[in-house]
């Protein structure tokens, strides 16, 4: 799949991306910890991946757990 | 390596550091140390992911057996010690009162002393209140809460006395600390892992809490659970570095955990601590502090049998931990401790275990005690074992 099919979820750090994943890995959505693309922002931390198909579950899930989420946006 | 131990060792200074660990607190270090190695939360290749995660579960594990509000909100640090620094310096301002218990360590009770003295030096100081408990080491909460004022901002409690094991009714406290709304911060390093301790329903606003006791992690782990009462603009880190969030500040994050774990971490003791933790959730801690109470008892009856002996604190294995302190007449404890070494190959603390406040409580300071600290993994059999040396030391001293 080109990035096309994805969009990317911007959260606070990498202690709330790996809080997220795992969040996104009980309810059984894809998802992968990447570098937070340079043109997003200049922090070095990471941010997750999903399918752009999943955005609404995925935010979701995300503010259900409680993990606040900055920014979702095409990559 | 040297061998310094015979075989049947009896290893009696588990309220210093527990020994032996469970294996699998060894398997995960080296899992960690051969497997992963990378720095967590810093990079986004997959080693430092996957250490990132391992430090994630092992919060995750931590908030489990501490019935913490949030994973987030375990902040990790080198021990119980750091801990309490961050909490007794972060919180406090000259001006404030606080109120703690006479059996304290110094872990709480120098910050605090330090805190006091700040208004000799024209800074203004924190007001301290030390409330005095009996000569067992108990504390009555009504004592407490008449020493709250209108000032008062905090109760620091340790959870159980590391001298004489005596558990302090957190419960109570916890209650009128939110009732004054007061925080109210508590020193688990004697508890956790052996005896329960459930933030939410002990109204614990702060947890320390060190890795390296009963949570059976190495040495070098611990950290600071905050509880969602508490300010965290108002609470100040006591360090400020690297945090792999927010690198393009200047400016310390203000979010928990960032705000206060500067610096890469100790993620191969955290990768132990993890597995320690899980060791204990699996067992059980019920499970664990039944055991104890069984052993402290025989160890305090045997104790008490023996003429010349005086055995310090409550007496009932049920109101304390599986620490013993006691002497025997007519030696000192370091003489008493010399001899269970060397002669008996039992390894136990002796003297005032950093806690001069208790044992002026339990009427033995200077000169301190000998303590026994038992811990998960030893057995009735060795506690038979170390009675019969003291037995055997304490009749040649009479």
């Amino acid at each position: 799949m080109t990035d096309e099919g994805y969009v990317v979820v911007l959260v606070r750090s990498t202690n709330h991306a790996l809080r997220a994943e795992k969040v996104l890995e009980n309810v059984r959505i894809d998802c992968k910890l990447i570098p937070v693309p340079r043109q997003l922002s200049s922090d070095c931390g990471v941010c997750l991946r999903v399918r752009r198909a999943d955005r609404e579950v995925v935010r979701e899930a995300l503010e259900e757990a409680g993990v606040e989420v900055r920014r979702i946006c095409g990559v | 390596m040297r061998q310094v131990y015979g075989d049947e060792m009896i290893y009696f200074d588990n309220a210093a550091t527990t020994w032996p660990k469970p294996a699998e607190v060894t398997d995960a270090t080296v899992h960690f140390l051969e497997e992963v190695g990378a720095s967590p939360g810093r990079s986004a290749h997959r080693r430092s992911l996957e250490a990132g995660r391992i430090v994630y579960d092992t919060r995750e594990t931590v908030a489990e057996l501490f019935n913490a509000p949030d994973p987030l909100r375990v902040v990790f640090g080198p021990n119980v010690t750091e801990a309490l620094n961050l909490a007794l310096y972060g919180y406090l301002r000259p001006g404030d009162h606080v109120i703690t218990s006479g059996v304290e360590h110094n872990s709480v009770m120098r910050p605090l002393r330090a805190l006091e003295r700040q208004s000799e030096d024209g800074s203004g100081g924190v007001e301290l209140t030390v409330v005095r408990c009996s000569p067992e080491g108990f504390l009555d909460p009504a004592d407490v809460e008449a020493a709250v004022r209108s000032n008062t901002v905090m109760i620091a409690l340790t959870h159980a006395s590391n001298v004489v094991g005596t558990v302090l009714p957190i419960g109570e406290v916890g209650r009128l600390a939110r009732r004054h709304g007061l925080l109210f911060l508590v020193d688990a390093a004697q508890t956790g892992g052996a005896y329960p301790v459930d933030m939410q329903k002990e109204r614990i606003d702060l947890l320390g809490f060190t890795g390296h006791k009963s949570l059976q992690g190495p040495m070098g782990t611990g950290g600071l659970i905050v509880g969602e009462r508490v300010d965290v603009g108002r609470l100040r880190p006591l360090k400020r570095g690297g945090t792999g969030s927010n690198s393009e500040l200047e400016e310390q994050p203000r979010f928990l955990p960032d705000a206060y774990e500067s610096g890469t971490p100790n993620t191969v003791g955290l990768a132990g601590l993890r597995a320690g933790v899980g060791w204990v959730l699996e067992r059980g801690v019920a499970e664990i502090r039944a055991h104890e109470v069984s052993m402290t008892q025989q160890l305090i009856d045997g104790l008490r049998a023996i003429d010349g002996v005086t055995v310090y604190g409550g007496l009932d294995a049920e109101r304390q931990t599986a620490t013993v302190s006691f002497n025997v007449a007519g030696m000192t404890p370091s003489q008493v401790g010399l001899r269970l070494d060397e002669e008996h190959d039992v390894m136990c603390r002796v003297g005032l275990h950093c806690a001069p406040a208790a044992h002026k409580t339990i009427g033995t300071f200077p000169g301190g005690t000998v303590r026994f600290g038992l811990g998960a993994l030893n057995t009735l059999d060795q506690v038979r074992k170390a009675v019969e040396a003291v037995r055997h030391i304490a009749g040649e001293a009479r």
